[in-house]
């Protein structure tokens, strides 16, 4: 059985998708990145191993920050080619937008034609990308999937800063001030849903279908908030998380 | 490099803090550029100026200025060498274009300035730059906020003059940009010594005017398939042309192109065919800023052309020769200048006619539309370039950065990505 695979390593968490000839995934699995790229992809190999699958026998593709510590891949390509790639494979459409809310980065990538036309990436600051969720759900001492169902019962208040540093001690002040906890996830979910917005509204997308992918896509309310900022319906999926090593494998079957 | 410590001493200098940038240059330019292959031979002659970028030039200068000669840094392709050199002036730019001297900047300008302002800045109060204590005089103009504001700090440290640069191209605009390069001579004379005559001047121009000529046959030699030189050697070129003596510049470049014609000829290249060919636009590179060609060079893109103040602004446009009166030169160095597009003017459609020119002419996949942080008028007419782009079908990507390294990766993934888009 010949396999194509995928490897996503983000900052955060490190995703992999094994596609078999048809293009169907035959395992998807996800794992935190941890500090060391190199050990997680040792850790990938170990796991897909046990899957009865040697990535060293199978056409292999990285990507994301952490794509060049993968020993065992053909070929690196960038998250932004595999983001696009996967999105349109899930979502079935050459045509479509795509919002991936990522840990240390934000990406709007539009295709057309099945193939990317544009995109536009938050600079250096975390503000708008999964980091900033992760960092405020912290302070507010709970998981980042709890703060988005918090978010969800919440309303009126806000945080002004986009600095993540300066966001946080907003969100401090918040709590000292005795302000209801999902006010203030409501707060945080707003200041990155409007961020991304901003982001978004900078590629002129037209009618096209939107999709989210990355690790918020089973964030019911982001999809919701994000929805009524950008003024369309939002689409998702639970697998969209692993849009991007998907791509990649996509890629690893396109190449072989 | 060569022992220069008493020279930089003799220039009051700062070498302990000096010797930590002689300490990093190196590194960075073997890593850069050395790791090349196949490169053109008579980059060599470019090499040893790097390797001895403090020491060589500078005591050229040094000497000159032993025999009476006046030395003028400039930080901008608006002001007119030619004035200088007709009185026995020398030019030499100043801009800064390493995040070493930025710390320095920032001890007296907002962080939110441009980091070639604060590393001009940084350079000279730091005084860890030997261009920046030799010139006489420094010649700054009025082409954006920062530099008008960095020009009164600098000048409570060193002699200053200022052009002040129109901001429209009217022929009003072009009238009054010849009286501020007649006022210029004045100041030019005076400080020197020496009587501008017309026959002088036509010499002076002429002298320019060769340099740029052999400028551009550099640049031309990569408008075809066969890529003979790599953009980064290329820019390396426009970055010593505004430090060198002009004559020696267009001597140096013309053998040079001499050799890539030939290269072009035998179809010797320094990229494999395919290589995705872009055109940089935006705000200038001064040495050693290498960062993007570097990023681009090594994800499967070359630099053609720079449409940038190191590149075609530099040098496309000859200053028309053999006027017969001071009057008439000025005017004609006006219109030759004026005819540069620079983000500081308003309406600034040249510049969009010329970035779809050069993206035609030099045959390119994609343009990397590019600005120094925290320098809005660029910043702002990026939208404007971006859009003119993508409406011609030209794919575009528009990126930030300043000095810095930190953001190398981010700018990779985002360089690579758009290297993949165009196919």
């Amino acid at each position: 059985m010949e396999y194509f695979i995928g490897i996503d390593i983000g900052s955060t968490s490190t995703k992999t998708a094994v596609l078999d000839e048809n293009g169907k995934p035959v395992c998807l699995f996800v794992m935190p990145t941890g500090w060391s790229s190199i050990d997680t992809a040792e850790t990938v190999r170990r796991q897909l191993l046990e899957e009865g699958i040697d990535p060293e026998k199978h056409a292999c593709i990285a990507t994301g920050y952490g794509r060049i510590a993968v020993p065992y891949a053909n070929k690196t390509v960038t998250e932004i080619t595999c983001h696009a790639r996967g999105a349109m494979a899930l979502f079935d459409c050459g045509d479509i937008t795509v919002i991936d809310i990522g840990g240390q980065d934000t990406k709007i990538i539009r295709t057309e034609n099945g193939i990317v036309r544009d995109f536009v990436m938050n600079d250096k600051c975390s503000a708008g990308t999964g980091r900033f969720l992760e960092v405020m759900a912290n302070s507010l001492a709970v998981r980042p999937d709890e703060l988005c169902d918090l978010a969800a019962m919440g309303g009126g208040a806000s945080i002004s800063s986009m600095c993540t540093v300066f966001a946080e001690s907003e969100v401090i002040s918040l709590i000292g001030s005795g302000e209801k906890k999902e006010n203030i996830a409501y707060a945080v979910v707003d200041s990155i849903v409007k961020k991304v917005a901003t982001q978004a509204g900078r590629l002129e997308g037209g009618g096209q279908l939107v999709c989210l992918t990355g690790g918020l896509c089973e964030c019911g309310y982001i999809v919701k908030a994000l929805s009524a900022a950008l003024k369309r319906p939002i689409v998702t999926k639970s697998d969209a998380r692993y849009a991007g090593a998907i791509g990649a494998a996509l890629t690893a079957r396109k190449g072989a | 490099m060569s022992d220069y410590v008493q020279m930089w001493k003799d220039l009051g200098m700062d070498l302990e803090t000096h010797d930590a940038l002689c300490q990093v240059l190196p590194t960075a330019f073997g890593d850069v550029y050395l790791s090349q292959e196949n490169r053109p031979e008579a980059m060599g002659f470019w090499d040893f100026v790097v390797s001895e970028i403090h020491g060589i030039r500078p005591s050229e200068l040094i000497e000159a200025q032993k025999n009476g000669r006046k030395v003028f840094g400039t930080f901008c392709v608006y002001v007119p060498d030619e004035v200088v050199i007709a009185a026995d002036g020398i030019v030499t730019g100043l801009c800064g274009g390493s995040q070493f001297w930025v710390p320095g900047g920032e001890k007296v300008l907002p962080k939110s300035t441009c980091p070639l302002i604060k590393a001009s800045v940084g350079a000279r109060l730091d005084r860890t730059c030997p261009f920046f204590r030799i010139a006489d005089m420094y010649v700054g103009e009025t082409t954006c906020d920062g530099k008008k504001k960095a020009w009164e700090i600098l000048g409570e440290d060193v002699p200053m003059y200022i052009m002040d640069i129109p901001q429209m191209k009217r022929e009003k605009d072009i009238e009054k940009w010849a009286q501020e390069i007649a006022a210029f001579a004045a100041v030019v004379e005076e400080q020197t010594g020496n009587k501008i005559t017309v026959e002088k001047l036509n010499d002076a121009i002429r002298i320019i005017n060769e340099k740029r000529k052999a400028m551009a046959r550099v640049f031309a030699a990569t408008k075809g398939k066969n890529l003979p030189i790599s953009g980064k050697d290329r820019l390396l070129m426009t970055q010593i042309a505004f430090f060198d003596d002009p004559a020696r510049c267009a001597q140096m470049c013309n053998k040079l192109a001499d050799e890539l014609d030939e290269r072009n000829a035998k179809g010797v290249r320094v990229f494999p065919a395919g290589t995705k060919r872009i055109l940089l636009s935006g705000t200038p590179l001064a040495i050693p800023n290498w960062k993007l060609h570097h990023i681009i060079e090594t994800s499967g893109a070359a630099v053609v052309c720079e449409e940038m103040c190191t590149g075609t602004r530099y040098f496309e446009n000859l200053v028309e020769e053999d006027k017969t009166t001071l009057e008439d030169q000025y005017m004609a160095l006006s219109r030759r200048y004026m005819k540069n597009n620079c983000a500081c003017f308003t309406p600034n459609t040249g510049r969009i006619d010329d970035i779809l020119r050069l993206a035609k002419e030099y045959e390119v996949d994609g343009v990397i539309d590019v600005n120094l942080k925290f320098c809005c008028l660029y910043d702002t007419e990026g939208y404007t370039v971006e859009k003119a782009l993508k409406d011609a079908g030209i794919p575009v990507l528009g990126i930030e950065t300043d000095y810095t390294d930190t953001d190398a990766e981010q700018l990779r993934t985002r360089i690579e990505a758009f290297v993949e888009m165009l196919g």
